[in-house]
């Protein structure tokens, strides 16, 4: 089991309030990622929850019980942190080992857990070797192997794949998920890449500042953001924001339009401007128009990538008006 | 501009430093080489005691009169006990002020620190009756204390730096794997540091073994160490240059041997957190 509630949460390290009373409900077997944009408390979130920082004021409940002054010890979760945070003096076996001779298991269950967990991470050659002799990725697997043979309640991982190059990164995200389909255990991912919060989540938190700006599931989250923020963060290339005039036709302040939901012509539309650069990706181009007479930035579109375009090309845009987002003076979806 | 390492320059650099590690060696030399002289020959002119006899006459007496292994027994006791004391007590009060620091942290190592400024001969009297009301006067264990409390700020001070350098989420990661602070200071945070307290220890050692205040104030016969072997040599008969610079080799070459051995360990324990 794994069903974590914050209740009116607060955090401040001394004047500075970094989490404003927040309430959250992480189901039981819930892949949920944190993300935002860094500083936004994310991490100290996922702290709170490990029992690595006190809150202020307010209820961390665990399955039910009142985990709020309990040490990190006694709260039965296991955290994977973006340092891997491995003992550098214990070999690959005793670092798995550790949590399970913290807690007194017998040597013959210990071992028996090293293996399974060594050979589903593929680390059994690896066992009796010191992390600084051990890759990248290969300590993460250890950080994740040291995780899992405590049978914990929840996982929580710590921007785990940052420090990785982006090959390993894209295997180790596939890895963890299929972790979380085998296990079915809570697990709590902060990220502040969207890519991996839309990949790996059930259900994404976006926070900006302590605030909790929006929960659901990614295809929420990138159908209908509540607001402007949510809008601009999910989704990659970003959503491309318009302001004034056109935005007032729709009877709005603000109007956002996602790259991929633009046509692109080169003979009609309803807007024009200029190519200025186009990123060539093979499958997809994606091209930056400037000199569109919407605002100062320029509108992001993808195209097909066999579509013949250079820079300086003129282009003609043409919004699909179903998938046209909207938002008022305060930003919030209208 | 980079600057230029011209021959020329290595070389006067080279002679600097040899000269330099001489004049800083020279009086321990001139100590072993009296040594090695009679009494007669060791009041002589520089030139004229080089060249005169070597003799072992003056280590035969030392050893006659002195019993030399009490005393070196003494100094081994009292500076590993001392220092493993200190240790005991320096690990925890640095893992607090490394990970735990609070507003006056700082303000406390510093005042630790500034009890180090305060001349010794300041609180001779009144340690002095409170060895004496104790019945500690001459005796090992008292020396031990004192030694202790003598060195304790600055093992806090060493372990302290070696501690900031470990990374706390290794402390956290123990923590969230269900370590109890007693297991989190031995398996993780004690086994990491060991280069740093090994040369805190060995740093320790030597300062203690070379404490000649303390030691010769409050000893008398029972516990004197090495420091009090030397200094009954220079009697109120006069000064016997061959004798006394015999026992003074015989004093200082156990801690030089070991200083030799460990020199790679005490220059990084010294070095260690300067650069940054």
């Amino acid at each position: 089991m794994g069903r974590i509630t914050l209740d009116k949460v607060t955090k401040s390290f001394g004047e500075v309030n970094v989490i404003p009373p927040l309430d959250l409900t992480i189901n039981d077997g819930e892949f949920v990622v944190f993300v935002g944009p860094s500083g936004c408390g994310k991490s100290t979130l996922l702290r709170l929850i490990a029992g690595l920082e006190d809150v202020t004021s307010g209820q961390i409940r665990i399955d039910g019980e009142d985990a709020t002054d309990m040490p990190p010890a006694k709260r039965g979760l296991a955290m994977v942190f973006q340092s891997y945070a491995l003992y550098p003096h214990m070999s690959v076996r005793k670092n798995i080992a550790f949590p399970m001779k913290m807690a007194g298991m017998p040597q013959d269950e210990q071992n028996h857990r090293i293996e399974a967990a060594a050979k589903s991470l593929n680390l059994t050659d690896y066992l009796d070797r010191r992390p600084g002799q051990l890759s990248g990725g290969q300590r993460q697997r250890v950080a994740i192997g040291r995780a899992i043979v405590r049978e914990p309640s929840a996982f929580l991982f710590d921007e785990p794949l940052s420090n990785l190059d982006a090959a390993l990164r894209v295997n180790m995200r596939l890895e963890i998920s299929e972790l979380h389909n085998a296990l079915k255990t809570t697990m709590i991912y902060v990220t502040h890449d969207q890519v991996e919060a839309m990949t790996m989540a059930d259900k994404i938190v976006v926070l900006r500042a302590g605030n909790i700006e929006q929960v659901g599931s990614p295809l929420d989250l990138y159908h209908s953001p509540q607001n402007e923020f949510v809008a601009g963060f999910i989704g990659s290339p970003k959503m491309n924001l318009i302001r004034g005039a056109e935005a007032a036709k729709h009877g709005v302040a603000t109007i956002g339009i996602r790259p991929e939901h633009l046509a692109a012509s080169t003979e009609s539309g309803l807007w024009q401007g200029t190519v200025g650069v186009a990123e060539h990706l093979g499958s997809d181009t994606f091209l930056h128009v400037h000199d569109h007479g919407l605002g100062e930035e320029p509108l992001t579109v993808r195209v097909d990538g066999e579509m013949p375009v250079r820079h300086g090309d003129r282009i003609f845009l043409t919004p699909d008006e179903s998938k046209l987002h909207r938002f008022d003076k305060q930003g919030l979806r209208a | 501009m980079a600057r230029r390492v011209t021959n020329r320059r290595k070389a006067v650099v080279t002679v600097l430093a040899w000269l330099v590690g001489l004049a800083i060696f020279f009086p321990i030399l001139w100590i072993v080489i009296l040594s090695f002289k009679s009494e007669g020959d060791a009041i002589k002119t520089p030139f004229e005691v080089l060249g005169s006899a070597w003799t072992f006459e003056s280590y035969a007496t030392v050893q006659e009169r002195s019993n030399y292994f009490r005393h070196f027994w003494n100094s081994v006791v009292i500076s590993l006990g001392s220092t493993l004391i200190g240790l005991l007590i320096a690990i925890p009060a640095a893992w607090a002020m490394a990970f735990v620091p609070g507003k006056r942290t700082k303000d406390v190592l510093m005042w630790m620190l500034s009890t180090k400024m305060l001349p010794p001969v300041g609180v001779l009297v009144p340690i002095y009756l409170i060895f004496r009301n104790l019945g500690l006067l001459d005796t090992r264990f008292g020396l031990v204390i004192v030694l202790t409390l003598i060195n304790l700020p600055i093992i806090v001070w060493m372990l302290y730096t070696y501690f900031k350098e470990i990374p706390g989420e290794i402390l956290e990661a123990a923590r969230m794997d269900g370590a109890s602070l007693k297991n989190e200071l031995i398996h993780v945070l004690t086994p990491m540091a060991v280069p740093g307290i090994a040369s805190t220890l060995l740093l320790n050692i030597i300062l203690a073994w070379n404490e000649a205040f303390w030691t010769l104030n409050l000893t008398a016969a029972k516990a004197a160490p090495l420091t009090a072997f030397i200094a009954s040599y220079s009697s109120p008969e006069g000064l016997f240059y061959a004798k006394l610079s015999a026992a003074s080799t015989m004093a200082i070459a156990p801690i030089l041997i070991m200083g030799w051995f460990s020199q790679k360990q005490l220059v990084r324990g010294l070095t260690f957190g300067a650069v940054k």
